[in-house]
């Protein structure tokens, strides 16, 4: 099991002088540093993991962030960003020697602007109010995880979130205009805006995604779209998990992007339909519900292409919603899969790797081979469309030695995902869970090139410091750059 | 000027190691094709690596695209249609706007589009060049080669190390290879043509379109009086045109529905679609004058009729874009700093000018790029520090560097 950084007991022992100074510097937040307070903040969805937080800030404005984060960056103090706590990867677990500044206080939709198609929204709002307040516009964000009730902005931000929906209209990297971040000296700064492209780097490009490591994010602009005005969706069942790959592949050939594509296994199926009852077969080794959206003419026309490239490909069931709340109805079961799953064992790890899509059937069998060896059993859930995997491996934690297993079994599904030309982690980021697993995807350089990207906004590692990276950034050295004294490495390389 | 030529990775490397031991910088030179573009720089060494060329693969039922950054754009634009397939971000090449008098313009590489992060019409429905860069390997200013990202479309495993080098013209790595993501060429597309009266009419007509659920793909308004330069009749001052793509039973319901609500005058087909979006993507409206001088802004959309007419006495060489939220300027030879002041407090920080195509000593001594924040270029410089600390890749070339 990956673990944190040894807290510093300098640190832990200045709890009280701490949030002392935090109480004359911003009067307004709110710091909790009662033991039994702390405790409420000691994990996020990764809940193998739990520590209490030094103190928590919950903070309500930029510049209360800009002084906190300048304290701390003043007297060495690290800290970890957090939105809901819904991470899936540890990227918002504590750490005794740090603060945990809680950004749920940010939570005011500030602008929304239907000229220009986006909003402006403080980043603890969270994902779903976000298309709610815009809904009587006709508008609506496409970002759609399914924790979208309860996580923030600001952690898909930190984490690059999608859903089921990103297949045709991106991550939340694809959907965010702006931010306005705050660094570790305390600067506020702008990133992007309602124009489209910054000049100098691209460091909204670089701080989506970034898992809470390069800043805090204290508003966002959000790029809204026009709500199509159908959707419909095809429940599939397929006898064999290849037809169902197959039938995939095909759709993509034919020219055509679902806005969803989605994949369940039969244990997954098993347990979405005894959870919510939404008419999925049970006697099919695999379940498809595609997605298509527009207006009615071309929805239409391509549930006809699709429906009939499925029975090519050998479907034994194909429905066609035939009204919303059907449509609602197909999507019930795929939503609820991680709860379900949670109801067949007393725990469970949901990992999230991504594969190229043609692997999806070796990846399974390989995923089946694995259940046997570490003798513990899988449901998988896939966005089949962009080939991310979300097996979910169930385990006791009240069991010795299960706990282990189920990370060592996880941790071989994402080498292998890595070993067949993909990642590590599709939309649930790195944090503390995969840390480790990174030198199987980058090489030293590689990672040396991210850590000074993450060397040249915070270069004291004092922003959410045990995540991402296996080893702690060595800024000062990493800076140094080994000159050749004027000897000419390849004195033949030809110029002309 | 010593050129180095590379053809390989390693040679790349080698080069940017020699350069670094003679203290020298290297001008990274694609297709030579935007070698206008930027600040104009003190010269160093070249390194031309026109020959890191090629397609490496192109995984048709992936959606992805491999390929060695010297490419030509038409060779990569040929090989995809072939399997029905193209780049999203539409990049245009912009094949004219710096081909010198007479002279057979240079070929714009995919490498060259990535690195300016150049989009064409349908930006504002498919995104740019770093939405659809899954991943690089590249050579940092340290002679080291190193990857980002990956060749799958979802990938959040350490920081999106690939959507910074769109935009960083060489600065920060000399690529060499890259993974773009694609997808399925449409099989139709329309053009709507409207008519208006005054240009904030026309922007507020494509605010409308691009908010109702016909899905336009493109929105851009020309003036009459260049209109015919890409081809388009013309009716009134000003002619908005909007794009639908797609299937052919969806593009024509939706033409139908759109031509209803906003009175189009006239509709192009397929191929005289295609013509006219490479038109505007290409510049070609405002590339009759090749002594002119021309400004990119990137404003607001909504912003870009008051931002024009705070500019109305510079030039009446324009035409709009992205539904406003691109504006093509065209100011005259003689223009004192071409109007740089003016410009860039039209736009205020409703955001961001650049002076594209204007004679080399003006580009060395006037801001190319909107200038930035003081916190914000600090920053940007201990970026541009973190790949290539002794500024050897392209040195000046955004902004002047010691
Ligand atoms: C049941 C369930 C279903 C899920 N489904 C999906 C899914 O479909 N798709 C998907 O992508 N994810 C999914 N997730 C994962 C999770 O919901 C997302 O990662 C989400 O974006 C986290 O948001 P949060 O507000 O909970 O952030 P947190 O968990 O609090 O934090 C996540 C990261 O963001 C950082 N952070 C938070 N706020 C800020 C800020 N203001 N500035 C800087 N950094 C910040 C934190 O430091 C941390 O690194 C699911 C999780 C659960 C529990």
């Amino acid at each position: 099991m990956p673990s944190l950084p040894a807290a510093n007991p300098a640190i832990v022992a200045r709890r009280a002088a701490i949030a002392a100074d935090l109480r004359r510097l911003v009067p307004e937040a709110l710091i909790i540093t009662e033991a039994s307070e702390r405790m409420a903040y000691e994990c996020d969805a990764l809940t193998a993991h739990r520590s209490a937080p030094l103190l928590v800030v919950l903070p309500r404005t930029a510049r209360e962030v800009a002084a906190i984060l300048r304290y701390c960056h003043a007297n060495a103090v690290p800290l970890v960003p957090r939105g809901a706590g819904t991470s899936l990867s540890g990227g918002a677990t504590p750490m005794p020697d740090a603060l945990l500044l809680g950004m749920a206080r940010f939570n005011r939709i500030v602008e929304i602007d239907a000229e220009n198609r986006c909003a402006t929204v403080q980043p603890g709002v969270t994902n779903l109010s976000i298309s709610q307040a815009v809904a009587h516009l006709g508008l609506f964000y496409a970002p759609d995880p399914s924790s979208q009730i309860a996580c923030t902005i600001g952690g898909n931000v930190a984490e690059n979130s999608g859903g089921v929906h990103c297949l045709k209209y991106g991550l939340t990297t694809n959907n965010v205009l702006g931010v306005e971040l705050v660094t570790i000296e305390g600067e506020i700064i702008r990133l992007g805006g309602k124009h489209h492209d910054s000049p100098g780097y691209d460091l909204l490009g670089a701080l989506v995604g970034s898992e809470g490591l390069l800043g805090v994010v204290t508003e966002v602009i959000v790029r809204l779209l026009p709500t199509p005005p159908l959707a419909r969706a095809l429940l599939i069942g397929f006898p064999l998990v290849d037809q169902a790959a197959a039938t995939v592949a095909a759709i993509i050939a034919a020219g055509i992007i679902p806005a969803g594509m989605e994949m369940m296994d039969k244990p997954a199926i098993a347990a979405a339909e005894a959870f919510v009852r939404a008419g999925y077969p049970l006697d099919v080794e695999a379940l498809l519900i595609v997605e298509l959206d527009g207006c009615p003419a071309e929805v239409d026309h391509l549930i006809d292409l699709v429906a009939g490239l499925a029975t090519a490909h050998g479907a034994t069931t194909c429905r066609a919603s035939a009204s919303e709340a059907e449509r609602a109805l197909f999507w019930a079961g795929r939503k609820a899969a991680f709860p379900a799953v949670g109801r067949l064992a007393p725990d469970y790890l949901c990992m999230d790797g991504t594969i190229p899509r043609r692997h999806l059937p070796d990846m399974l069998a390989r995923i089946s081979a694995m259940e046997s060896r570490f003798g513990l059993k899988v449901a998988n859930v896939f966005h089949a469309g962009d080939g991310n995997l979300h097996p979910l491996i169930m385990f006791d934690a009240n069991i010795p030695t299960e706990i282990d297993r189920a990370e060592a079994f996880g941790a071989e599904i994402l080498r292998q995902c890595v070993a067949m030309g993909g990642a590590l982690s599709g939309e649930h980021g790195i944090g503390l869970e995969k840390r480790d697993l990174m030198p199987h995807m980058f090489t030293d350089t590689d990672l040396d090139q991210q850590m000074r990207l993450k060397c040249a906004f915070d270069p004291q590692a004092l922003l959410n410091p045990g995540k991402v990276f296996p080893t702690p950034c060595r800024c000062a050295e990493l800076g140094r750059l080994h000159s050749h004294h004027g000897a000419l490495p390849f004195p033949d390389l030809p110029r002309f | 000027m010593p050129v180095f030529h590379a053809a390989t990775p390693q040679q790349v490397q080698q080069a940017v190691q020699t350069a670094l031991a003679e203290k020298t910088p290297l001008d990274i030179i694609g297709g030579g094709s935007k070698r206008g573009l930027g600040r104009a720089t003190a010269a160093g060494h070249g390194l031309d690596v026109s020959a890191l060329a090629g397609i490496i693969e192109h995984d048709h039922d992936e959606l992805t695209l491999t390929t060695r950054p010297g490419t030509s754009l038409g060779e990569i634009e040929a090989a995809l249609a072939s399997r029905r397939q193209m780049l999203a971000f539409e990049p245009p090449g912009w094949h004219g706007v710096f081909a010198a008098h007479g002279a057979p313009a240079a070929t714009p590489t995919i490498g060259g589009s990535i690195a300016a992060n150049l989009a064409g019409p349908r930006r504002i429905r498919a995104g740019g060049p770093r939405d659809h860069l899954l991943g690089v390997a590249a050579v940092n200013g340290r002679a080291e080669a190193w990857r980002g990202g990956g060749r799958v479309v979802k990938n959040v495993s350490g920081y999106d190390m690939p959507k910074l080098q769109c935009g960083a013209f060489g600065t920060l790595s000399v690529l060499t290879e890259l993974t773009l993501r694609l997808v399925p060429a449409p099989a139709t597309t329309s053009t709507l043509l409207i008519a208006t009266e005054t240009l904030a009419a026309a922007c507020q007509m494509m605010a409308r379109a691009l908010n109702t659920p016909q899905d336009v793909s493109a929105a851009a308004c020309l003036p009459a009086g260049i209109a015919a330069r890409a081809g388009v009749p013309r009716a009134g001052q000003f002619i908005v045109l909007l794009r639908l793509e797609g299937t052919s039973p969806s593009v024509i319901d939706r033409a139908a529905t759109l031509r209803r609500q906003f009175s189009a005058f006239a509709e192009l087909d397929t191929p005289e679609s295609k013509a006219v979006w490479h038109d505007i993507g290409a510049v070609s409206p405002l590339l009759a004058n090749p002594d002119a001088m021309l400004w990119r802004l990137c404003p607001t959309p909504s912003l870009a009729p008051e931002i024009l007419a705070a500019l109305t006495d510079l030039s009446d060489q324009v035409f709009l874009d992205w539904g406003g939220g691109l504006i093509w300027l065209a100011v005259p030879a003689a223009t004192p700093d071409a109007a740089a002041a003016s410009i860039r407090a039209a736009i205020g920080p409703h955001g961001h000018a650049t002076l594209v195509r204007a004679p080399a000593p003006l580009r060395a001594r006037l801001p190319v790029f909107q200038p930035l924040a003081p916190p914000l270029a600090a920053l940007n410089a201990r970026i541009r520090a973190a790949f290539d600390p002794a500024h050897i890749l392209n040195r000046g070339r955004l902004v002047p560097e010691p």
